[in-house]
């Protein structure tokens, strides 16, 4: 296959960045699109100009590391999949392609195709977990756990923090990856005790950290590698508004 | 032997004696405490933030201690742990079905083939108990039976369900469990969390490990960071053959330069090739992909009676495949060892009878398992691991058998440690797969996420106060000479790679390392080829250094360098890997001379010369063996037997 990228450069925070083209030979249907990057960074890099930078690391699509938006599709073209997964033969020989990093306000741009997610984990820090000193825990069989609420949690508790969400939602909002969290604790009896401090630290943080309001748009689940379904944010909802009324007196 | 000489024998000191039931106990009972008050005026540095960096620098954290963290990935959460699939072993019999902590304690000595120590693989087998309560209590969504219980499956080497899992993301839960743990200490100011950033040296002052040199990789500042003591947490070396399961960035830099600096490299040749992988599709494969050893549950390993038989799979009837497991191995089938089953696999392959355009894989079949539990059952077990092999192959396994192949997986060698996971260097404390403690030569599938958390939530955090409670040390200051020198080598090597300039790209070399690694230090090894390897590896490192280039510079992000220093420490490394394996005059595990097996080509141990763990010095000229003689007196050595 033959291809043309366009691919956006930016030097850095406080360059302002432009597409560049880049025209691609002899790529085979059986790579993966990094891999394809990785033809082209070879070809780059003899020819003397700088390698596009892009963040990847497992290219097993679970650790959450690769993402850009290809063709203005967050991961690209096919569904459920993470860039590092999605192969060549999802293109056709002479497509032009483009190749973006997430745009978010919370997500500020490192260098051409790298973006900074700290704050996903200061989402996490403010709250996302259950607090078990190591030590602490009781026999595992002492709480069992219904097998549908089981399931139900792992389905959440599948999200790998890409950000896939964050970059196609119009309002660069956070929310899935936050309901993701809370709604994989919420449904387990070893999540109960935090269950509304939880909710409102989350929130708290998904706002500190620039991230916009969500309004519903849907965009987040479509594009999400994981599947992980929007009618998790109605869950932190109901759960937020619970912890405003009931449990902190904040309204 | 003319590539490396011999010194001192080296003792792990810290094991108590007595029954091997009570050591654990009592070794924490002698063990120095630090009151918690004094806790706060001492710092651990911990590099790496996976199963083991992660789950220690929360729990010493939550215990008081100050602690900066340290990975070269954008979040802790991305550490590579996170791609474990299939599970992690516990001896809790909730099956009933005779399992035991004496019982894990057998099947991992027996499994590493009588090259592990006793003592470490019994204490993990007791707190492997406790792991399963931890992560429970912090909300890791494992499988349960309807009756609201945990499930648990089988793995390879073991007769009995201890295998605990969440789907096929057990190694992704676990981490999400520990990096929360991490993040809510972060969270309470407790840890200092330092992403992006890369150990490229150790500091060592008076003999003891007391700081690292790292970089910042996206100002490319270097730095000298201080602590009471230091864990390395940096995971295994398996991406010295280039292709493996690894995630890109898995390289051996921080225990590298640390055994530079002194530290014990042991059992280096020790290298786990999993069997079921995907096969290599063409010269541009970027890394290779695991499919987990649980569907060895459910799938059945075939490949066609004839050579070169081209039909389709199903085409092929039930008389003319060859299940070969299920007939050489009757009484273990599909779920024998990751070594067996590899070596298995390569010898149908060598006979001609490989299938898929390569003729480098065999079949796993599902056909039969659909059948017998239906489509859905498989799906709820395996969808996912089933669709990532859809996306990479292009092909839907619920309806054409599987095509898989070994791959490089997991290394069980590593830094030298004692019974207290302390290095030959005091202070610098070595956890998860970086060191070499507990899988012998040969890991069993499900024991990697098991070791990984009972070093960092239990063990280490009770050894390490032994340490510290002589501490808090004397400060160092950056301006130290050993700090200066640490730093000073870090700078100097990064301006010489930079200076090369020369017209070859890091990825290409490093393939072609990767190549003369897999050849002759891969699944099959001889002293020809080992010897070849060694020539071949110290041309390729000298034409490295003449010709690498990297484009940019030092003073920002910049991936080629990184990858650069990376692929530098592998040259190293593999040279060690190749005479390790060459002065290894045995078959154990995953270390398979060919000069030494038995009639019926398996694994031929000489328990008279190598019962011993080879802890090599770093030498400016060459590298120098100490051994560690292994005593068995709880599992007798037999040739290991899995029909």
């Amino acid at each position: 296959m033959n291809l043309t990228l366009r691919i956006w450069r930016q030097t850095g925070p406080e360059d302002k960045g432009r597409m560049v083209t880049y025209p691609v030979e002899d790529i085979s249907p059986d790579m993966s699109f990094l891999e394809m990057l990785d033809v082209l960074n070879e070809r780059l890099t003899l020819a003397g100009e700088e390698p596009v930078a892009f963040d990847h690391d497992c290219r097993e699509g679970i650790c959450g590391m690769c993402g850009m938006m290809i063709n203005g599709n967050a991961h690209g073209p096919q569904r459920g999949t993470t860039a590092c997964q999605l192969h060549m033969r999802q293109f056709t020989d002479g497509e032009t392609i483009d190749i973006e990093p997430w745009r978010a306000r919370a997500f500020p741009v490192v260098k051409d195709l790298v973006v900074n997610r700290t704050a996903f984990d200061q989402i996490i820090a403010g709250g996302g977990f259950v607090t078990a000193p190591t030590g602490s825990a009781p026999e595992a069989h002492a709480a069992p756990v219904a097998k549908a609420d089981a399931d139900a949690a792992f389905e959440s508790a599948a999200c790998i923090g890409c950000g896939a969400c964050v970059a196609a939602c119009p309002n660069g909002s956070g929310m899935l990856f936050t309901a993701a969290k809370v709604t994989q604790l919420s449904l387990l009896p070893q999540g109960q005790p935090e269950r509304y401090t939880r909710v409102i630290g989350m929130v708290d943080s998904h706002d500190d950290a620039g991230f916009g309001g969500c309004t519903n748009a849907g965009e987040c689940t479509v594009v999400c590698p994981k599947g992980i379904p929007l009618h998790t944010i109605g869950r932190l909802n109901r759960d937020y508004l619970a912890a405003t009324v009931k449990h902190t007196g904040r309204s | 032997m003319d590539l490396y000489t011999e010194g001192n024998p080296v003792a792990d000191t810290r094991a108590p004696d007595g029954p091997i039931e009570g050591r654990w106990d009592s070794r924490r009972f002698n063990a120095k405490l630090v009151n918690p008050a004094n806790r706060r005026k001492l710092t651990v540095i911990v590099v790496g933030t996976g199963l083991a960096g992660g789950s220690a620098a929360a729990t010493l954290a939550e215990q008081g201690y100050r602690v900066r963290s340290y990975c070269y990935q954008d979040s802790p959460r991305r550490a590579h742990s996170i791609a474990a699939q299939g599970g992690i072993n516990a001896a809790k019999n909730y099956r009933n079905d005779g399992d035991s902590v004496h019982r894990l304690f057998y099947d991992t000595v027996k499994g590493g083939d009588f090259r592990s120590r006793e003592s470490n693989v019994h204490r993990l087998a007791e707190v492997s108990v406790n792991i399963i309560d931890q992560c429970v209590a912090q909300g890791v969504p494992f499988a349960r039976e309807y009756g609201g219980l945990l499930d648990t499956r089988s793995f390879g080497g073991a007769q009995v369900q201890r295998t605990f899992y969440a789907r096929g993301q057990t190694g992704q839960q676990l981490l999400l469990g520990a990096y929360q743990a991490l993040e809510r200490q972060v969270g309470l100011g407790n840890v200092e969390m330092n992403t992006r950033h890369e150990m490229l040296e150790l500091i060592v002052v008076d003999g003891r490990a007391r700081g690292i040199v790292v970089r910042d990789l996206v100002t490319g500042e270097i730095t000298t960071e201080f602590a009471d003591a230091v864990v390395l947490a940096s995971g295994g070396y398996g991406n010295v053959f280039y292709l493996s399961t690894n995630a890109k960035g898995c390289n051996v830099t921080a225990t590298w330069r640390a055994h530079r600096q002194g530290a014990y490299f042991a059992n280096p040749c020790y290298t786990q090739i999993h069997p079921t992988c995907i096969p290599v599709s063409g010269d541009h494969q970027s890394k290779l992909t695991l499919m987990s050893e649980s569907l060895r549950n459910d799938g059945r390993v075939w490949v066609p009676k004839a050579e070169g038989d081209d039909r389709d799979p199903r085409e092929i009837p039930e008389d003319e495949r060859d299940y070969y497991l299920e007939r050489i191995y009757p009484s273990f089938g599909n779920l024998v060892p990751r070594d067996i089953a590899s070596r298995a696999a390569k010898n149908v392959c060598d006979e001609g009878r490989g299938v898929g355009p390569t003729r480098l894989g065999v079949y796993l079949d599902f056909a039969d398992a659909i059948q017998r539990l239906g489509r859905k059952s498989i799906e709820a077990k395996y969808g996912n691991l089933f669709e990532m092999y859809e996306r990479i192959t292009g092909e839907d396994p619920y309806e054409v058998p599987m095509r898989i192949y070994p791959a490089v997986h997991y290394t069980m060698g590593g830094l030298w440690v004692d019974y207290d996971l302390q290095a030959t260097i005091p202070g610098l404390f070595v956890i998860g797969e970086a060191n070499f403690s507990d899988h012998g030569a040969n890991r069993l599938g499900a024991s990697a996420l098991m070791q990984g958390l009972a070093d960092g939530y239990f063990v280490l955090p009770n050894t390490i106060a032994n340490y510290l409670a002589a501490g808090p040390f004397e400060t160092v200051e950056p301006s130290h000479p050993a700090a200066v020198e640490a730093r000073r080598t870090v700078e100097d090597r990064i301006h010489r790679l930079l200076s090369v300039d020369g017209d070859r790209t890091v990825d290409s070399f490093h393939r072609e390392l990767g190549q003369v690694m897999w050849e002759h230090c891969g699944m099959e090894r001889s002293a020809a080829g080992l010897r070849k390897a060694v020539d071949e590896i110290r041309a390729l490192r000298e034409e490295f250094w003449q010709r690498v280039r990297i484009v940019g510079d030092a003073d920002g992000l910049n991936q080629s360098l990184e990858k650069a220093g990376r692929v530098a420490d592998f040259f190293e490394l593999a040279e060690l890997m190749c005479i390790d394996a060459l002065h290894r005059e045995e078959s154990c595990g995953g270390h398979f001379r060919a000069e030494h097996q038995s009639p019926d080509g398996e694994a031929q141990r000489d328990d008279e010369r190598f019962a011993y763990v080879a802890a090599w010095e770093y030498g400016t000229e060459q590298p120098v063996l100490h051994k560690e003689d292994l005593k068995f007196e709880y599992v007798h050595p037999t040739q290991r037997s899995y029909k």
